[in-house]
């Protein structure tokens, strides 16, 4: 194996600028799956925030009683989908206007009688927020004799729901077509170099090189190539957030997991490259 | 030790380019395979080295057989050859030393034994004192001579020489000549194919196939 890693660092110094080109190609390419990365990553994240405002408002008739008020809510907060159900009363809910709707605050202030309902407030847990489901529970809420009216923003979800499945079908789409080209590019890449090398590789079958051994140095070589292109790629994808978060753009940057999961896809398609292109070489005997 | 038993090699798009050949090379014979153009030597130091495998017929060599033999052996059977070509063949980007050196390290054998190995080999072929000059820096001769240490690197039984001397002016020539003679002196057989007469003369005692359209016209050892 050291004959393998010597060779592998010494393709770096005997052609330093075929190594270059190999590793710039593979950055280019992992860069631009990183920026793609990055958008859909927020994309996602600004989706996540809005679904989470996705909430069901029962208002109850003023003569519910109080204690099957109390059971209702706490067979509603054992619902599977949500993720908790709280009670606002008429007071509360005037409070609440006051605070949240200060232009009407002259017209507050002259009431006699507080004109608004008491409420169930229920928030969805995350997966169970698509209209279908938000629909089921409304349903079910709206069931108790004492509710009155449910209410759900039904066009607003709609419209939420279909712009999720927009993103997300879009996001595989570029993402895919991102992800092929990359390859492509990396597999180009390797393939130039282990084609430079070809005069190495005859002599080395000619002289008895078995091909597991021909083939480590090239295979380490892939790996390094790959992990120093998908390294830069990071380091540029981590520069242009820089630049966007400092004019203005309020952009999260990559969960490690993703970072992690770039560098490593940049070393195995290196190794992998590198394993095609070397299969035309070997395969005469 | 090498055994051509009614080989014949047909490719699909050039046709046949050897038919019915059989021979026997002994231990330490110095053999020279002649004839014009195409007419078939290269394919067999090629069979020899079992880069092509034949049509029909079957080709010994070293113990391994042509019809038989695994990839992986195919590589062991390499280090029982020693290979020489006409345009040297040698990696551009490593100096003298690095060049025999690599025939030493791509079969796993040790740095320092490689070392010492690769001093011997190069004072062999009287290059000691360019070790460290890369092959541009060198005369055909020289790199020639190159060559021929790595090809020795593995104490071969067989050296293949492919028109060694076509490249080089006639002095140059006469000294690699002379070289395959020390070799050949040593115990170590050569096969070596070329189309220049003079070459043949010059080593008297040696042997002689000519082959004409892919069959031996001619074999000084006739019979064997």
């Amino acid at each position: 194996m050291s004959y393998a890693i010597r060779e592998a660092l010494a393709a770096f110094r005997r052609t330093p600028a075929l190594t270059t080109l190999s590793a710039i190609m593979v950055a280019l390419a992992l860069y631009v799956v990183g920026l793609f990365g990055i958008s859909a990553h927020n994309i996602r994240l600004v989706l996540e925030q809005v679904e989470s405002r996705v909430q069901v408002v029962a208002y109850l008739r003023d003569t519910a009683p109080s204690d099957a008020v109390e059971l209702a809510l706490s067979e509603i907060q054992e619902f599977g989908e949500v993720l908790d159900a709280v009670y606002v009363t008429r007071e509360e809910a005037l409070e609440q206007a006051r605070r949240e709707l200060p232009e009407f605050r002259m017209i507050f202030a002259e009431l006699d009688v507080n004109p608004l309902p008491a409420s169930f407030e229920v928030q969805l847990r995350p997966g169970h927020r698509d209209p279908a489901t938000v629909r089921a529970v409304a349903d079910r809420i709206a069931a108790y004799p004492f509710v009155e009216q449910v209410s759900f923003g039904e066009e607003w979800v709609n419209r939420l729901f279909l712009l999720r499945r927009i993103a997300g079908a879009a996001a595989l789409v570029v993402g895919t077509a991102f992800a092929v080209v990359a390859i492509i590019m990396i597999g180009a890449a390797i393939r130039l170099s282990v084609f430079a090398r070809r005069d190495e590789i005859e002599i080395m079958r000619l002289v008895g090189a078995t091909d597991g051994f021909i083939r480590r140095p090239f295979l380490l070589e892939g790996l390094v190539t790959g992990l120093l292109g998908a390294g830069v790629a990071l380091g540029l994808t981590y520069g242009t957030y820089g630049i966007l978060i400092r004019s203005e753009f309020r952009i999260e940057w990559l969960p490690n997991l993703w970072a992690g999961a770039g560098l490593a896809a940049g070393g195995l398609l290196g190794v992998i490259a590198s394993s095609v292109a070397l299969r035309r070489y070997l395969r005469e005997p | 030790m090498i055994r051509f038993e009614h080989v014949s090699k047909e490719y699909p798009r050039s046709g046949l380019a050897l038919q019915d050949v059989s021979f026997r090379l002994r231990k330490a014979e110095f053999c020279f395979l002649t004839g014009h153009s195409g007419a078939g030597k290269s394919t067999i130091l090629r069979l020899i080295h079992m880069a092509e495998r034949p049509t029909h017929g079957e080709v010994h060599v070293a113990g391994y057989t042509s019809s038989q033999v695994r990839s992986r052996e195919i590589a062991l059977l390499r280090r029982k050859l020693g290979f020489v070509f006409q345009d040297f063949r040698l990696l551009p980007n490593r100096t003298a030393a690095e060049n025999v050196a690599f025939a030493l390290e791509v079969t796993g054998v040790r740095r320092g034994a490689t070392r010492i190995r690769v001093s011997k080999l190069l004072a062999q072929v009287g290059l000691a004192s360019k070790a460290e000059s890369y092959p541009v820096e060198l005369s055909g001769g020289e790199q020639q001579r190159v060559a021929i240490a790595r090809a020795l690197a593995h104490s071969p039984m067989v050296l293949l020489a492919d028109e060694p001397t076509g490249n080089l002016d006639e002095r140059a020539a006469r000294g690699i000549l002379d070289l395959f003679r020390s070799i050949n002196a040593a115990g170590t057989a050569i096969v070596m194919a070329t189309h220049d007469l003079e070459l043949i003369r010059s080593v008297p005692g040696s042997r002689v196939i000519e082959l004409d359209h892919g069959t031996v016209a001619y074999d000084s050892a006739a019979g064997g």
